[in-house]
């Protein structure tokens, strides 16, 4: 049974087990997303920017074809950080950058690395990135997980 | 180029947003979440939340229509057609679950110039039903000069 986070939970703080120490790589995420997830995303976020969902469109644009909206990318960030972290409660915070632009029907990999494990509270901070096709499309990304 | 930064510090009428069941369960399904505690809402209940529970990310989504309004005003005055979201930064508090009515405030941080290229920032605030932060974010839309 696992803990609603708001739920205050007194902690031992010298006897508390680390399950990350840096250097540890987190699973890698794997995920292509199909032909038509840009117009799952939109619906379901609200974000019907054409040039996700409109291939014409995008193209007199001049880009390849339709692209990936950044926030599903980087909710792919996030969900590596919450399944390593083993729940949506371990995720503090996740800053990223977008770089170049993520196309459907490729496979995206995020791949995340324990910087270290802060003493004051047990958090990790680990650096991640998302790849497709040899581009990082998210980088210097860094999440706070706590995995006390 | 030049960028105006009249609008740094103006704030924007907060937006309340209902969290709906189901409009977790289809942006959880759209991200590829396989967690049960944001599909099932027995399995949420068993692990002591009182709805499914969204996505940390599912932020967006409850920020859009605060975030938005900052974004397109014109006294901000992005230029769309030459604007990318360049960086983005979450921070969370308690988890949000389908039930709660969270309220998003949202500002202008900053506007710089550098190397040529406009920054501006926004920072949104999202409080939930017992005034509890649920989530912090700072959204940087970088515009490139013409």
């Amino acid at each position: 049974m696992r803990r609603p986070v708001d739920q205050h939970r007194p902690r031992d703080l010298k006897g508390r087990q680390h399950t990350m120490k840096p250097g540890d790589e987190l699973r890698t995420l794997r995920t292509t997303p199909d032909k038509y997830l840009t117009v799952r995303y939109a619906g379901a976020s609200g974000d019907f920017n054409p040039i996700h969902i409109d291939e014409e469109f995008a193209r007199q644009v001049g880009l390849p074809g339709k692209i990936l909206h950044g926030l599903w990318t980087m909710a792919q960030v996030a969900r590596a950080q919450t399944e390593a972290g083993g729940g949506p409660h371990a995720l503090k915070r996740l800053e990223v950058q977008f770089r170049g632009m993520g196309l459907p029907e490729q496979e995206i990999a995020v791949r995340s690395t324990v910087r270290e494990v802060r003493e004051a509270d047990g958090v990790a901070i680990v650096d991640t990135v998302a790849e497709q096709a040899g581009n990082q499309i998210i980088r210097n990304a860094v999440a706070e997980l706590d995995v006390t | 180029m030049s960028v105006d930064t009249t609008a740094v510090g103006k704030s924007y009428p907060s937006t309340t947003y209902a969290v709906g069941r189901e409009k977790v369960r289809e942006y959880a399904f759209a991200t590829g979440e396989t967690d049960a505690l944001h599909l099932d809402v027995g399995a949420a209940r068993k692990a002591g939340y009182a709805d499914v529970v969204a996505p940390p990310m599912f932020c967006v989504v409850y920020s859009a229509p605060a975030i938005a309004p900052a974004i397109l005003d014109p006294e901000v005055g992005i230029d769309f057609a030459l604007m990318v979201h360049g960086a983005q930064e979450f921070r969370w508090g308690p988890l949000v679950v389908a039930g709660d009515e969270v309220t998003t405030q949202v500002s202008v941080e900053s506007i710089d110039e550098r190397d040529g290229r406009g920054f501006y920032v926004f920072r949104s605030t999202t409080t939930n039903q017992r005034d509890e932060t649920v989530c912090v974010g700072r959204w940087t839309n970088i515009v490139r000069a013409t």
